[in-house]
């Protein structure tokens, strides 16, 4: 009963808002309808309507799943700079930062069941009711951490919110244990997300040792840029108080990310192209294009475009403490490595495919679409999580604002009390 | 001993339940798949009864839908038998009638076009070299000059990539050493086309179309059945024909004999005189995939 209430209270503070929340709304409900039916396409037809083939069996819809997989690790692992530094918000760090996890995990689950050939069948994949292949298929690993990530999310958010609705202490005995398990889940989701595709000899792409590590120095940098602009957005509109020190250390951290994910990249380079064997053509693919081929390279060279200027604007420290280039830093990092996860590191894994062949993959309209319904769901999901965190957790929002007739007696209180 | 039945039986009901309110839901806006086929568990733990009930609803599909007697059986693996494949590459003139016997024995679909073999247009100079290999080669004649043809399909391995990453089991070794697809199993994630070093993997991109003349309605469960959109399917050494002693339709139609097929448990089989007199080789030796589809030169 008093979980309804909070639930109902929750609700009341979504459907309230300002007329510039109103606009935004409904420009992601207009993208999201304007995506499902890209999407209602593909249903009708099979993935047909997609670019896919046999050749490149996995194209942007996975791409998409790896890239959000990396935003939802990076949110949490923000925990640990938060913790170790001392800032002062760090329970709202933890919030947010799983807030943006949970919305996350759950656009990575919609990118699932968007690629398979038969959504319907999916309940084959539930352990109990049908037959997970666990542990033997790296799928199913990726599967059961995901969802574990998620439902711990999910309890450490709503307990927190929970507690400050009905205005009780929260336990720190049972949040701070979830939240240092998050922690190495986290990584693990990411580790395991690599692995899926790390795992397979027969594409020698990804089949390298450094795949897990670059994944997770890549996820550093797009995670967090997604909240360090939303904690400037935050400390704009709320009360929620964060140095802007705070803000200068998660861009150098990035830095530091950034760095590592160069280095490891570089090794990478060094190793394909030195030794020269036949697997240098994935990467020739990659940057340069393979005879009349070129449709890829210029996904590539844009990441990596924006990626430098990025790490150049994040490196010295005039442009990293300005607030104008860190913002255009972190979306810049943020498209480079959407571009990077999205396109760059699927689709030269099947190109050229297992017998030497030439499909080219570029994403079809109808990719796109679905990718917009996804996303423009997953952030409308985002905005109403994120306002009721905010009601709750900076403008006091209680269950004393729930019923009138409570607030009533506060009201006739008052003046008896006086 | 109440209780336990009382329980389990609770509990099949309540998952009897959800499903059918998940199925119910996600049916009102899909295509025809009956409550039944939504509900179907896998193959390999389906009882005989099942099995049967199972096969006898799909030949009636089918018949009705083709206007042609269909047959739908499920021969297990016979005891004793391992089959294994050897292909000549010194007689190989790449003319693909073997890529089109297959179509027809195995029912693929025309139109979007399924191939379960690729023949693929070497040059004689490079040696087996994928990358430069061609293949959609289209010459008025073959062969031609300077080149050499290696057809490529599954290679049905002892250790197979595929079968392992599956995520619902919807993918195995049979006994005889044949992989398998449960096609009303396979949830279509495409994760065994990633894993397949071979490219012998095919996916079901659009509705498969099969002219009603052509489609070949003697068919096994786990090969030639006709398939639906959205799941993978792939060279099975044609399982209808050769669980009843017949050969594989591309060893039959072969036309200078370049495809060798038999029992690698049999000492008296040519496929083991040939592992046994021949230099042979597998593609992709260093995966340690092991092949049981054995190339070879023969003259």
């Amino acid at each position: 009963m008093n979980f309804f209430r909070f639930v109902n209270g929750s609700f009341k503070i979504i459907t309230k808002g300002s007329a510039s929340y109103y606009a935004w709304v409904t420009f992601l409900i207009l993208l999201t309808v304007w995506g499902g039916f890209g999407y209602a396409n593909q249903l009708a037809h099979g993935l047909i309507v997609t670019h896919m083939r046999d050749s490149v069996s996995w194209g942007f819809y996975i791409g998409n799943f790896t890239f959000l997989v990396g935003v939802a690790a990076a949110s949490v692992m923000l925990v640990i700079p938060a913790y170790v530094y001392h800032w002062k918000p760090i329970k709202e760090i933890v919030i947010f930062g799983e807030l943006l996890a949970i919305c996350a995990v759950i656009m990575c689950l919609c990118f699932i069941v968007v690629d398979i050939g038969n959504p319907l069948r999916f309940w084959h994949m539930l352990p109990g009711i049908g037959i997970l292949n666990f542990p033997s298929s790296l799928l199913s690993w990726d599967f059961f951490v995901l969802n574990s990530y998620f439902i711990l999310n999910l309890i450490i958010v709503v307990y927190l919110l929970y507690c400050h609705f009905y205005k009780k202490e929260y336990k720190v005995s049972f949040v701070m244990p979830l939240v240092l398990f998050s922690i190495p889940l986290a990584i693990g989701i990411h580790t395991v997300t690599a692995f899926l595709f790390n795992a397979l000899p027969g594409r020698p792409f990804w089949n390298s040792a450094l795949l897990a590590p670059r994944f997770l120095a890549s996820a550093f940098c797009s995670g967090p840029a997604i909240l360090l602009i939303l904690f400037q957005i935050l400390r704009k509109i709320t009360k929620f108080e964060i140095k802007d020190e705070a803000i200068w250390t998660i861009a150098e951290l990035m830095v530091y990310a950034m760095f590592i994910y160069l280095f490891f990249t570089v090794a990478e380079l060094f190793k394909e192209f030195y030794s020269g064997t036949e697997n240098i053509l994935y990467w020739k693919y990659l940057l340069f294009g393979i005879g009349e081929n070129h449709e890829i390279v210029i996904y590539s060279w844009s990441s990596i475009a924006m990626g430098s200027i990025a790490f150049l604007l994040f490196l010295i420290p005039g442009t990293r403490k300005n607030f104008l280039t860190l913002n255009i830093g972190a979306v810049l990092i943020y498209g480079s490595v959407y571009i990077e996860k999205g396109i760059a590191l699927i689709v030269p894994g099947f190109t050229p495919d297992t017998l030497g062949q030439i499909y080219v993959y570029t994403p079809s309209i109808t990719e796109a679409r679905t990718a917009v319904m996804i996303f423009s769901s997953g952030f409308l999901l985002f905005t109403f999580l994120s306002k009721i965190a905010i009601a709750i957790v900076f403008e006091d929002y209680c269950i004393d604002d729930l019923s009138s007739k409570k607030r009533k007696e506060k009201v006739d209180k008052v003046p008896v009390t006086v | 001993m109440k209780k336990p039945v009382n329980y389990s039986g609770r509990r099949k009901f309540l998952k009897n339940l959800s499903l059918f309110a998940v199925g119910s839901l996600a049916l009102s806006g899909c295509g025809p798949v009956t409550m039944k086929e939504f509900l179907q568990k896998n193959f390999r733990t389906l009882s005989k009864k099942e099995k049967d009930e199972i096969i006898k609803d799909l030949e009636k599909k089918y018949t009705a839908k083709y206007g042609k007697e269909f047959h739908v059986t499920d021969e297990p693996a016979a005891d004793g038998v391992e089959f294994g494949y050897a292909l000549d590459l010194s007689r190989c003139v790449g003319c693909r009638r073997c890529v089109y016997a297959c179509v027809k024995e195995n029912n693929q679909s025309r139109d979007p076009q399924i191939h379960y073999i690729q023949v693929l247009q070497m040059e004689k100079e490079k040696g087996i070299d994928f990358a430069h290999s061609d293949v959609h080669y289209n010459p008025e004649l073959v062969p031609e000059e300077g080149y050499f043809y290696v057809p490529v399909q599954c290679q049905q391995c002892r250790n197979p990539q595929c079968t392992e990453v599956c995520p619902v089991k919807a993918t195995w070794q049979e006994p005889d050493g044949i992989v398998v697809v449960d096609y009303n199993w396979c949830i279509g994630c495409r994760y065994c086309m990633a894993a397949c070093p071979y490219g012998a993997r095919h996916f079901n991109w659009g509705e498969p179309t099969i002219p009603a003349d052509e489609v070949n309605p003697e068919t096994h469960y786990l090969g030639n059945r006709p398939r639906m959109k959205g799941v993978v399917e792939k060279c099975t050494f044609c399982i209808k024909r050769v669980r009843n002693g017949k050969y594989p339709a591309c060893v039959e139609i072969c036309p200078v004999g370049a495809r060798k097929f038999g029992n690698l448990l049999d000492p008296e089989s040519e496929i083991r005189y040939i592992l046994a007199n021949k230099r042979v080789l597998v593609l992709k030796q260093e995966l340690n995939t092991q092949p049981r589809f054995y190339y070879f030169f023969g003259v």
